[in-house]
């Protein structure tokens, strides 16, 4: 049987009641894990009185709702499209849902901070040193966004301005687009 | 892609060689990395799939290792081709069935393999056969090195590097190492195992990844966890669990012998029996016999055989292999009919040929 959620095979089946309704789902090793994961920070949130983080049972129905509602401002993707497919739309995706992914990446892993290998980065092109976060490079993603709508309401130095922009970023960072 | 050439050998992790080969496979690592600049490869338009593999093509040229690999562009590839990689382990199964602009870039020895829109944009894979993790690790640092000097990852400084699922985040880093473990099977031990090994976070799969089913007695112990730890924590974690695990197979396999010889040893006939006689046989049986032949040729309980022979076989009766090497394409009962064809004539002959 095939995973819910993507192509592979499905390996967990999962009986949900909920009241009094039954609900079945069967998914693939990962998204069952996102989906566990899920469940579980539900029910430690629902287990402290005191608690209202993100996804916590305490919140309303329309709180959460909310939360799904939660969209990414570089590649639009919402918290309910990653809650569905268990996979993120971009690099932002982090930083925009932080306060979300914190306690599921946390059950997931046990830990919230990096302490692997971290990346060492050169020189600019322009001669600057170049911070080891890629946002900045990853904030092009929104600006293509933008351009199209420029395009669509006939702003063309608008667009003509972002698309300089966006050359800036990627020649600072040594990541144009190779010439063929 | 010279298919040619990988039809006559068996790839790196059916070498058969290397430390602790008799009951370790193959040691592999891998690491999901992304480009910063594109949203990841589930949510990239068609257009920027396609802009995200000349990319990632066009920089890895500019690497001294880009320049020694074959790219395969997987889209363009037949079905049959792309089944083929999956077999040889050079590419994921997801990888083969997804859409879109992707491609593989493997090295000759097929050591290496860079999958490009995988799920994430880059997955960099090293496997050494036999136990080798740390010659493994070594490897592919400097890999992963050499292609962030020129490509810029996706990196965040709590989150480390970025990736399209939560569960890779951090290093991405995912360390296996493939293990035979038929002793412990027939004794009824694996399952004992496979409970502590999920206590201490460690994953077990079959043969292929994820999902698989272990066909003929084929394990794959990685870690799971990736994010808070340093990579040599976690190679660590799963490099610190296979001595026991190979010292359990070996004491399982010193039992079998003392206490139930006649037992493992008609076991073992019957399989090698089945394998020289049959007429028609399916991919799992033949895996299932074929491990416990390998098991009796490293107990001393087969003449005439050796485990390097044994692990060809395993590669070469998959089903891509038998068509590839057919020619023909073949629905599974012809395959079933070809496979043991093809067993009955390597055991006459004793040769694959191509010694």
């Amino acid at each position: 049987m095939q995973c819910q959620q993507c192509e592979k095979q499905a390996m967990f089946h999962i009986t949900e009641l909920e009241d009094g309704e039954v609900r079945e789902l069967h998914l693939c090793e990962d998204h069952a894990r996102v989906y566990l994961n899920q469940a579980e920070a539900d029910s430690q949130q629902e287990d402290s009185d005191t608690s209202s983080g993100p996804l916590g049972v305490n919140q309303t129905a329309k709180e959460l709702s909310e939360i799904d509602q939660l969209f990414c401002d570089m590649c639009g993707i919402t918290f309910f499209e990653f809650r569905n497919q268990g996979r993120l739309g971009c690099p932002h995706d982090y930083v925009q849902f932080e306060k979300e992914l914190e306690p599921l990446i946390a059950n997931i892993h046990g830990e919230v901070q990096h302490r692997g290998r971290r990346p060492s980065r050169g020189k600019s092109v322009g001669g600057e040193s170049l911070p080891e976060s890629t946002e900045e490079l990853t904030s092009v993603i929104g600006m293509r966004k933008e351009i199209r709508h420029a395009v669509e309401a006939e702003e063309y130095e608008r667009a003509g301005k972002l698309r300089d922009s966006i050359q800036n970023i990627l020649h600072k960072w040594n990541a144009e687009a190779p010439r063929n | 892609m010279e298919f040619e050439v990988l039809k006559t050998s068996v790839g790196e992790w059916l070498k058969g060689t290397g430390p602790e080969s008799d009951i370790v496979m193959s040691s592999r690592v891998r690491l999901a990395r992304n480009l910063a600049h594109y949203p990841f490869v589930g949510r990239a338009s068609e257009t920027e799939r396609s802009e995200i593999e000349g990319f990632l093509r066009s920089h890895l040229k500019k690497t001294s290792v880009g320049s020694h690999l074959e790219y395969t562009n997987l889209r363009s590839l037949e079905d049959l081709d792309r089944q083929f990689l999956v077999e040889r382990q050079l590419i994921s199964r997801e990888h083969a069935d997804a859409t879109g602009a992707r491609g593989v870039a493997i090295d000759p020895t097929e050591q290496v393999s860079l999958m490009i829109n995988e799920e994430d944009h880059l997955r960099i894979q090293c496997i050494h056969s036999g136990l080798d993790l740390e010659a493994v690790w070594a490897q592919i640092r400097s890999l992963d090195e050499e292609i962030e000097e020129v490509v810029p990852y996706a990196f965040h400084g709590q989150w480390g590097y970025l990736t399209a699922c939560p569960t890779n985040v951090g290093t991405g880093i995912r360390v296996s190492v493939m293990l035979h473990l038929p002793a412990l099977v027939i004794t009824r031990q694996i399952d004992k195992v496979f409970r502590s090994l999920h206590k201490i976070s460690l994953a077990v799969r079959g043969l292929y990844g994820e999902g698989s089913q272990a066909f003929g007695d084929f394990y794959q112990i990685s870690n799971q966890i990736t994010l808070g730890r340093t990579e040599d924590e976690l190679i660590a974690q799963v490099a610190d669990v296979v001595p026991v695990l190979i010292d359990y197979e070996r004491r399982a396999r010193e039992f079998l012998l003392q206490e139930t010889e006649r037992n493992v040893h008609d076991q073992v006939s019957r399989a090698f029996g089945i394998l020289r006689t049959a007429q028609t046989i399916s991919a799992e049986e033949t895996m299932q016999l074929l491990s416990r032949v390998r098991m009796g040729v490293l107990l001393g309980l087969v003449d005439d055989l050796r485990v390097s022979d044994v692990n060809k076989l395993l590669v070469r009766t998959q089903p891509a292999h038998l068509q590839k090497m057919k020619g023909v394409d073949l629905d599974t009962k012809d395959r079933n009919i070809e496979r043991a064809r093809f067993l009955r004539s390597y055991f006459e002959s004793g040769s694959l040929g191509d010694n």
